[in-house]
């Protein structure tokens, strides 16, 4: 007997995509999940642009996650140029990050991915019954918004970070009515992570490798080195030296492996299990309180370290308001220079790789860009093989339910990925 | 009382709500504050706790000319899905922000929603010919509504 289940428009998730899952005498023989959304070309458009113009010009990639590509290409363009940006622009990056974690994670935690643990089709069905915790939800995300707003000019595709800086900072007392509403978010968000630990677990713990940056001091937003659970260790500017992407004929995302390992994994859960012990005491004991240890291999848990990232945040941005001092210039200047740079930050949804190579008047010869979507992509197939093959019993609805939801653990952003859903299940 | 303008300065008719609402910032008035959003739900339905009556102005796509001026009262009937779609899960626009306030009770007691049909909704800057029309037209039915929503 041989079957197919298909689900030919993944809801749930950001842009468009479709899986495909062949069964074959109950044994699955082929998972494909397949990106239709055509390719858009970005690397393209970058070409014969003036280095200054990569921060907006890669903003436009997605409307959810605009700073992670503003950061991963300032970084990129800065670390060529030899420029250090530290002190209260630093902070002021890590503040707008914290932003578009709360406004990010937020979303997919209330109203893309809980519904999946309590069994309703959307966040609008969920409401009715639990009309206080999507409130709740509904008020983290715009916070999130507000903070993004505040620092970077506008909420979606903010305006105001440039290479070196940014093009006008705020004074201290413009961030310091943000701290009663962050405060009532960080309340908030430990709620979240009690609330999303109560949910029921699939009993799942893959071998994963978790890639993401690590930093000496600090939980990473925008700085540090490359490493995973399984050893490695690399400055960001020896990303391809250890990473390929290849062409996949079914999809239009590039998929990216580790060279001669294979799929990996990228985002909250990665960065959680790499650098749990930078994270602060009281984020710790909410994480354990919650369920989770210092490592998580269960995907489904993901929801609970994206809730943890959202207490982070909160408190992170606290403490940045707190110690803030108005800099003195809002940006550092810099003459361009032929060379290539890179810059990998941590998107919502996990490391973002850019690199650049410009000529001595400061044009764009050369753009690369893998986001998180496309290094996580073999990996959700790897998941939905298992969930499939540990599921097969189950009615085609409960089955097709489950593994949108095994997807939905990355919090996939197809759009960034074609810079990607439809389930086909098929049993023969 | 608010009024909201939303769209997208650079996006052609996408212009239109947040046209309309600059329009209105320049008359004198102690009746009523205006804002401009990109339309994000969650925004939505923080700013509409502000004000016991919000206008909100939006461009749309529908099967009307261009430049016709639709307008719904959300209290009494859902947007209508062909006039104002999902765009993206990832942010939830107008029609969600209505539909969630409506389950959750928290949409305010007047919500009156504005939409013009545009035409290009393409890059760049400029009303096309037929929509540029709607704007001082909205604004004045608009300011017609604040007059009767004050007494």
């Amino acid at each position: 007997m041989s079957k197919t289940i298909k689900v030919d428009y993944l809801a749930r998730v950001e842009g468009e995509g479709a899986l495909y899952i062949r069964i074959k005498d109950d044994r699955v023989t082929q998972v494909q999940l397949k990106i239709f959304e055509p390719p858009r070309f970005f690397e393209a458009f970058l070409q014969g642009r003036k280095f200054t113009e990569a921060p907006d010009i890669t903003a436009r990639i997605c409307g959810i996650c605009p700073v992670a590509y503003q950061m991963s290409s300032v970084h990129a363009m800065e670390q060529l140029l030899g420029l250090k940006v530290e002190g209260p622009l630093r902070e002021l990056r890590r503040l707008i990050y914290c932003g578009e974690w709360i406004e990010s994670h937020g979303l997919h935690v209330y109203m893309l991915h809980a519904p999946d643990f309590l069994g309703y089709a959307d966040a609008l069905q969920m409401a009715r019954d639990y009309p206080e915790v999507v409130k709740r939800g509904l008020k983290l995300k715009q916070i999130g918004n507000e903070l993004v707003a505040l620092v970077g000019g506008r909420e979606v595709h903010p305006i105001n970070v440039r290479v070196g800086g940014f093009y006008s900072v705020p004074r201290k007392k413009d961030l310091v009515p943000m701290v009663e509403k962050l405060k009532w978010a960080r309340d908030a968000a430990l709620e979240t992570v009690r609330w999303v630990g109560t949910f029921d677990f699939p009993p799942v713990e893959p071998e994963y490798e978790f890639v993401s940056l690590r930093h000496p001091q600090e939980y990473p937003f925008n700085e540090g080195r490359l490493v995973s659970n399984k050893g490695l260790d690399i400055a960001v500017d020896d990303f391809e030296n250890h990473f390929e992407e290849e062409h996949v004929p079914y999809t239009t995302a590039l998929h990216s492996v580790i060279k001669a390992r294979g799929a990996y994994y990228v985002g909250p859960m990665a960065r959680y299990n790499n650098n749990f012990d930078l994270l602060p005491s009281g984020v710790q004991a909410a994480a354990q309180e919650a369920g989770l240890t210092s490592f998580c291999r269960n995907p489904f848990q993901s929801i609970i370290v994206r809730s943890v990232e959202i207490l982070y945040a909160c408190e992170e941005s606290l403490r940045i308001i707190d110690q803030y001092e108005q800099p003195d210039r809002p940006y550092l200047e810099a003459e361009p220079r032929a060379g290539v740079g890179h810059g990998i930050s941590e998107a919502p949804r996990g490391s973002l790789y850019h690199r650049y190579r410009i000529d001595d008047q400061g044009v764009i010869q050369e753009a690369k860009i893998v986001p998180p979507t496309s290094q996580n992509q073999k990996t959700v197939e790897s998941d939905l093989y298992q969930v499939a093959v540990q599921n097969l019993h189950l009615p085609e609805d409960q089955l097709t339910w489950l593994c949108e939801q095994a997807i939905r653990n990355y919090d996939p952003c197809i759009s960034c990925s074609v810079h990607f859903l439809k389930l086909h299940l098929e049993r023969h | 009382m608010l009024v909201i303008g939303i769209g997208h300065d650079w996006r052609g008719d996408d212009a239109a709500g947040r046209l309309v609402a600059r329009h209105l910032q320049e008359q004198p008035n102690d009746l009523f504050l205006v804002r401009e959003m990109s339309g994000d739900a969650a925004d939505l339905l923080n700013a509409w706790q502000e004000a016991e009556a919000v206008i909100v102005v939006d461009a749309i796509h529908g099967p009307a000319a261009p430049g016709t001026i639709y307008r719904f009262d959300a209290q009494a009937q859902p947007l209508p899905a062909h006039l104002f779609p999902a765009c993206s899960t990832h942010a939830w626009g107008i029609a969600e922000a209505v539909a969630l306030g409506r389950i959750l009770q928290s949409l305010p007691p007047t919500l009156i929603i504005y939409g013009i049909v545009g035409q290009n909704f393409g890059l760049g800057t400029g009303l096309s010919p037929a929509v540029a029309p709607a704007i001082p037209e909205t604004t004045q039915r608009i300011l017609k509504e604040l007059e009767c929503l004050k007494r």
